[in-house]
Parts: structure tokens; C-alpha cells; sequence
């Protein structure tokens, strides 16, 4: 058993027939992840890239066994595709969506709790586990078999620090995108025990941004909880304050949230800080030597 | 994120059935003395500049006025003002009242506790970031289960409030709790909730509206917000844009990845002065529209960093080797370009066969951007 997806995920992708679900739906199988389903109401009976097409999850989930959901459909719609795929009985769903409103994620965030379904997102590139499956939007080209866990609330910074992972010849279990957004179903301090039980994976690569007190709890959980070493980057260090850089995630407020207070939460829970992207593999393939000569 | 001016948000107060003053905004002299000459408002007021910065009692953006003479000083000495840096259009009109005790309330998302978290404290009227943490009453309002009346009378013991005013307290806290939901605010914010005459007056008003919720809220749409004219085309092409201090200009898809690119730059001694971030997408239809956008900013230099998802990265390429040609001679500038991911070595060529600079190494790409940057011309500021 991986972190979350494994070679018994059976993806079902609601908004299948648009732009994105279809280009990631062949993205997903070129993986080499079951997509057994796709759901867009009115357009059941038909075909996607030779998956077959629902118009309720329900059907897709009694039809083809599904078990996780990924989101793609436009923010306005996307509380309602949630509801449906949590009242399926999906417990695992990735929204990839952007601009849900974060009093809409409050309401799916706590309907996912009662009905025993997680959110990965929303707007977030999801996850994968090379080898076995990929639930979201994660360039394949990146990846590589391998034992380095990567967490992360960026997208594209996800797939520069993944890549160079695997540049250096190194190669990841599972990588998790949780989304940039003020509220997310998954946060780090959520998904760290997930790597920290997960037996193929030997070192956990964190990703983080500036805003938010997210990193700083990570770093208390690592402290006190996670077993295994810890290779970090936080994005914005040199950000000014106030200015909105990209999404809401990312306001520094307050003096909280600021990179120097991530850096030093995390250096004093014992994770290695990278300065730049770049030298994360670097250390990434350090600690893992010091791991194998211990 | 839209800031609403002061009288936007008293709008939607009364609506929620917030008590608040009188008051009428004006936008010139005239305005102000034909309100008094049809005894629409009376004297003396206070005359309230519509700004969204704080600060405005000490930095000279309210003041009063108790003769007709007076009122016209006032409100034509505040007209065209600069307040930080706003200029004051509009100014809000309310009659002077004698103000008792002043409290505080708001509500806004605790994005750890994945819960709205009401702050209440007796000690109002000044800055919330200046009040004692032991003055502050919080608590979490889980969505499901809004305000209980518990959680009401837990704030009416901290303010300690006398009747009429002790009675008014519930319905008001209700009214926030449901204008934060409904109106799908990122705050609202009363500071000070006044004691005047016994009755609770609100008589200021904080409230941002979250942008990503504009398809229910239309109305939201036509107010400016605190975006310069080039920040606002961008958010009508979707691209997220940012003016610094600097010169350079950074494009990059996803925040993290341009928070990213803006610290190694800054490592190698560039300083960003606009940057745009085209979201998780390698659209090459975006990447053209930011790259036209970025030449109306006048960089000295500019560094595009885009990780490529499912285009291709000769696709991307191909583009913007097109939209170069687009741009007029004279707004042209050095451009460093870096594009990962599919086909990114025949991306690479198509772009160095036209002149451009395209590496693949991030490091040495930062390089590359701060060595091409060159002095700004003269009359070319930001537009």
C-alpha cells in the first residue's frame, strides 16, 4: 500500500467530456492508471478516449468499481460534483478546479468528514505514485520509480523540484499536491502521517510557500511525530509583504506566515532547508547517503 | 480580493439590519451643500474621505464640520486629496454623534482551524493588531452550525453591555455572521461598534469580498479595488499580476513557481518590477497575451520560467517567437527564456533561431537575466 493511489485505484473523472478532464484523462491512463469512468450529466452512453461516460457517479461507481474521483469541472459546479461523488461513497477525491470559493470548500471540507470522503485541493495538480497510478495533473515526464515522498502546495514548482529529483537519478513514491487555495481538504500536517507509515518511502521532500501557518505546523508535527528525514523549500523568501502574489494562499499577514518563520520552524524540527529549487536534489541525495550508511 | 470603501460596506450593514448613521456620500462641493439646503443631512457632520487604506482619523482623512462654510472647506479640501496612495473621489457624509463606548467585531476565515473565526473585544476604536491578545474574545463559528446563541451570549458578557443596547447585540452578531456568508466576504469588520445613546451604531465598516466568488455576486464586479490599470487588464485575461519595485519582468506559471524564480533573481542582485503568473496552465494562447501585457510594463529585461505541463514545449516556443514580432520596436527588450518539459530541446533551438536566449538551468538563467538588464529609458515609466 502506497500514500493514497496505488495499482488498485480506479479513477472515475467528472467533467470528462471538457478540454481538460478529456487531456487528462489520457495523461492519467498514459500514466498507467485505471480510468474506468468518466461522469458528465447529459452526455451518459457515450465514449472518452474509449472510456465510458456517466451521468451520475452513483452509476459509475456501481458500473466499474471507481474509487477515486478526480474534479474538473468549472468552480460554480464544483461543490455539487463533490457532493455527488462524496454521496457515491468515493472516499478519496482530487480537485483540480481553480477559484472555488473558500466558504464552498468550508461546506465540502466538512461533508467529506460526515460522509468518510477525503479532498486532495482544491486547485491542486493531485496526485501520483510512479508505476502504479496518478489521480490529477502531474506531468508524467517528471517522474521516476523511486523511494523520495514529495508534498507540496505549488503545482508547477511541484514538477521543477520532482524533475530534479530525478535528474539526479533518484525517483519518488508518492508526490502529493495539496493546493495553494486558504482552505484545502488535505494539508501537510494531514498527509505527513500518510509518508510516515508509507514502507516505500525512505525521505519526504516538503514544498512550501510563503502565507498561511501551514509549514509551521508541519514543522511541529515532524518534530514530535515523523520518523523519517525531511528535505524543505519554501517559495517567497524574497516576497515584499501585502502584495498578493498569485493566489489568496499567499498573503503574508501579519508577520505570521513569513519564509523566515517556515525556514526556522522547520530547521529546528530537524528538516534540511534548501535555499533555492535547485538544491533540493542535492540534499535530497545527501541525507538518503547518510540514511544508507547509518 | 475586492476592499469595499467605507460606504459600501454600511450599505450592506443596513441591508443585514446593521444600525449605522445617516450618512450620504458626495463627490463634489455642490453635492455636500445641496444635502444641507434640503435638509437631507444636518449639521455639524463628519466628513469621512472614502479611502481604503487605515489611518484615515490621524493621517487627516475624517474631520468635521459644524457651519455650512465650514462644510464647504472641509469637503473641498479633501476632493482630489492624496491619502497613501489613493486619491479621495468620494467622500461619505454623517451626522456627529456622541460616542460612548466603542467595541469591536469581525469575523474572517482562520485558514489552520478550517473555520471563520469571530473576534470580539470591549476595547474598540483602535487598530486590532495593536490590542492585547487578552482583550480579544475568539471564537471559531463552525459553518454548519453558524452562530449559536451560547456563542452570542458569551460576547454580550465580555462587552457587558446595558439595555437597549445588550438586546441589539444578537441581531447584530447575526447579521455579520450571515453577511459574511451570504455576501461570500473574506471579512467584514465593525471597529468601532459604538455605544451611542444606548443604542449600538456601527460607525465604520471593513468588508473584502473573495474575487473567486463573482459568479454569484455580479454586483462586486464594476468596483475597483487597489490594482493598477495593467493589474486590472490582467485579471480580465486571468493572469496574475503583480508591479514591484524593480525592472525586470518575470513570467511564470503557477505562484509558487514565480515566488521561486523571484528568489533566485534576487539572489543574483535583479530586481523584479512586474511579474506575471499565468496559473498552473502552459497554454501558449496565455503565454502570448502575458507576454504582450509584460511589453506595456516597459521591463529593462524580461525572464520567462515556464514548466510545461501537456503543451508542448516547441508549441510554446513557436508562439512566442510570433508574439515577438507583435511587439512595436520601440517597446522591445532582452528576453531570457526558460521552458521545461515536453520537446523542450527542439523548443530551445526554435527559440535561439530567433535571437533569443533560451537555457534550460535555472541558476544560469537568473544569470543570464541579470546581465542582460539594462538601464530603463527615460519616460518609459509602468503605465
Amino acid at each position: 500500500m502506497t500514500v493514497l493511489v496505488d495499482s488498485g485505484t480506479r479513477v472515475v473523472v467528472q467533467g470528462i467530456t471538457g478540454h481538460q478532464g478529456t487531456v487528462h484523462t489520457v495523461q492519467m491512463k498514459l500514466f498507467g492508471t485505471q480510468v474506468v469512468a468518466g461522469v458528465t450529466p447529459g452526455k451518459g452512453g457515450s465514449q472518452v478516449e474509449g472510456v465510458p461516460v456517466f451521468d451520475s457517479v452513483a452509476e459509475a461507481v456501481a458500473k466499474t468499481g471507481a474509487n477515486v474521483s478526480v474534479i474538473f469541472v468549472p468552480a460554480p459546479f464544483a461543490k455539487d460534483a463533490f457532493f455527488e461523488a462524496a454521496d457515491a461513497g468515493i472516499p478519496l477525491v482530487v480537485i483540480v478546479t481553480e477559484h472555488i470559493p473558500f466558504h464552498d470548500m468550508l461546506t465540502m471540507y466538512y461533508y467529506g468528514r460526515l460522509r468518510g470522503t477525503r479532498i486532495i485541493g482544491p486547485n491542486c495538480p493531485g496526485i501520483a505514485a510512479p508505476g502504479k497510478a496518478k489521480a490529477g495533473i502531474i506531468p508524467n515526464v517528471v517522474f521516476r520509480p523511486g523511494r523520495v515522498g514529495v508534498i507540496s502546495r505549488s503545482g508547477t514548482l511541484t514538477y521543477e523540484i520532482v524533475n530534479g529529483i530525478k535528474e539526479v537519478g533518484l525517483g519518488q513514491s508518492t508526490c502529493i499536491g495539496l493546493g495553494g487555495d486558504p482552505v484545502i481538504g488535505t494539508t501537510f500536517v494531514d498527509a505527513l502521517p500518510l509518508f510516515d507509515r508509507d514502507p516505500d518511502t525512505d525521505l519526504l521532500v516538503l514544498v512550501g510557500e510563503i502565507g498561511g501557518t501551514a509549514e509551521e505546523e508541519a514543522a511541529e508535527y515532524i518534530r514530535h511525530h515523523f520518523s523519517k528525514p525531511v528535505v524543505a523549500y519554501i517559495a517567497g523568501r524574497s516576497a515584499p509583504p501585502g502584495k498578493r502574489m498569485g493566489h489568496a494562499g499567499a498573503i503574508i499577514a501579519r508577520g505570521r506566515g513569513t519564509a523566515a518563520s517556515k525556514l526556522s520552524a522547520l530547521q529546528a524540527a530537524g528538516a534540511t532547508v534548501a535555499d533555492f529549487p535547485y538544491d533540493v536534489p542535492t540534499l535530497v541525495a545527501q541525507r538518503l547517503k547518510e540514511l544508507g550508511s547509518r | 480580493m475586492v476592499k469595499l470603501a467605507e460606504w459600501r460596506g454600511k450599505e450592506i450593514f443596513r441591508r443585514y439590519g446593521i444600525p449605522v448613521p445617516k450618512g450620504r456620500v458626495v463627490r463634489s462641493a455642490a453635492e455636500a451643500d445641496e444635502l444641507l439646503r434640503s435638509g437631507a443631512l444636518s449639521l455639524p457632520l463628519v466628513v469621512k474621505a472614502q479611502v481604503l487604506a487605515g489611518g484615515r482619523g490621524k493621517g487627516g482623512a475624517v474631520k468635521f464640520a459644524s457651519t455650512p462654510e465650514e462644510l464647504r472647506a472641509v469637503v473641498s479640501g479633501m476632493l482630489g486629496m492624496r491619502f497613501k496612495d489613493e486619491t479621495v473621489k468620494e467622500l461619505l457624509l454623517e451626522p456627529k454623534v456622541a460616542v460612548g463606548r466603542e467595541l469591536y467585531l469581525s469575523i474572517a476565515l482562520d485558514r489552520s482551524a478550517r473555520e471563520p473565526l469571530l473576534i470580539a473585544s470591549a476595547q474598540g476604536g483602535v487598530d486590532i493588531e495593536s490590542m492585547a491578545d487578552d482583550q480579544l474574545l475568539r471564537i471559531e463559528v463552525h459553518p454548519f452550525a453558524g452562530l449559536a446563541s451560547y456563542e452570542k451570549r458569551q460576547v454580550a458578557t465580555s462587552f457587558g453591555l446595558e439595555p437597549p443596547a445588550s438586546k441589539e447585540l444578537g441581531n447584530v452578531l447575526e447579521a455579520v455572521w450571515k453577511a459574511f456568508q451570504l455576501e461570500d466576504a473574506e471579512l467584514v469588520e465593525i471597529n468601532p461598534l459604538a455605544v451611542v445613546d444606548g443604542h449600538l451604531l456601527a460607525l465604520d465598516a471593513k468588508v473584502v469580498i473573495e474575487d473567486d466568488a463573482g459568479f454569484r455576486h455580479p454586483e462586486y464586479a464594476e468596483i475597483l479595488d487597489d490594482r493598477t490599470p495593467l493589474e486590472e487588464i490582467a485579471r480580465e485575461k486571468e493572469i496574475a499580476f503583480v508591479q514591484l519595485d524593480g525592472d525586470i519582468g518575470v513570467i511564470a506559471n503557477g505562484a509558487g513557481l514565480t515566488m521561486a524564480t523571484l528568489d533566485v533573481l534576487a539572489q543574483f542582485g535583479g530586481r523584479p518590477g512586474v511579474f506575471l503568473d499565468l496559473g498552473g496552465t502552459d497554454d501558449p494562447n496565455k503565454v502570448t497575451e502575458a507576454f504582450l501585457l509584460m511589453a506595456k510594463a516597459h521591463p529593462s529585461v524580461v525572464f520567462l520560467n515556464i514548466f510545461g505541463g501537456v503543451t508542448r514545449c516547441d508549441t510554446v516556443a513557436k508562439g512566442l517567437v510570433a508574439a515577438m514580432k507583435l511587439v512595436p520596436e520601440e517597446d522591445r527588450f532582452p528576453l531570457v527564456a526558460r521552458i521545461r518539459g515536453n520537446n523542450e530541446d527542439l523548443g530551445r533551438q526554435i527559440l535561439q533561431a530567433a535571437g533569443i536566449t533560451a537555457l534550460s538551468d535555472l541558476k544560469a538563467s537568473a544569470q543570464a537575466v541579470v546581465a542582460a538588464e539594462r538601464p530603463r529609458v527615460a519616460g518609459k515609466a509602468p503605465t
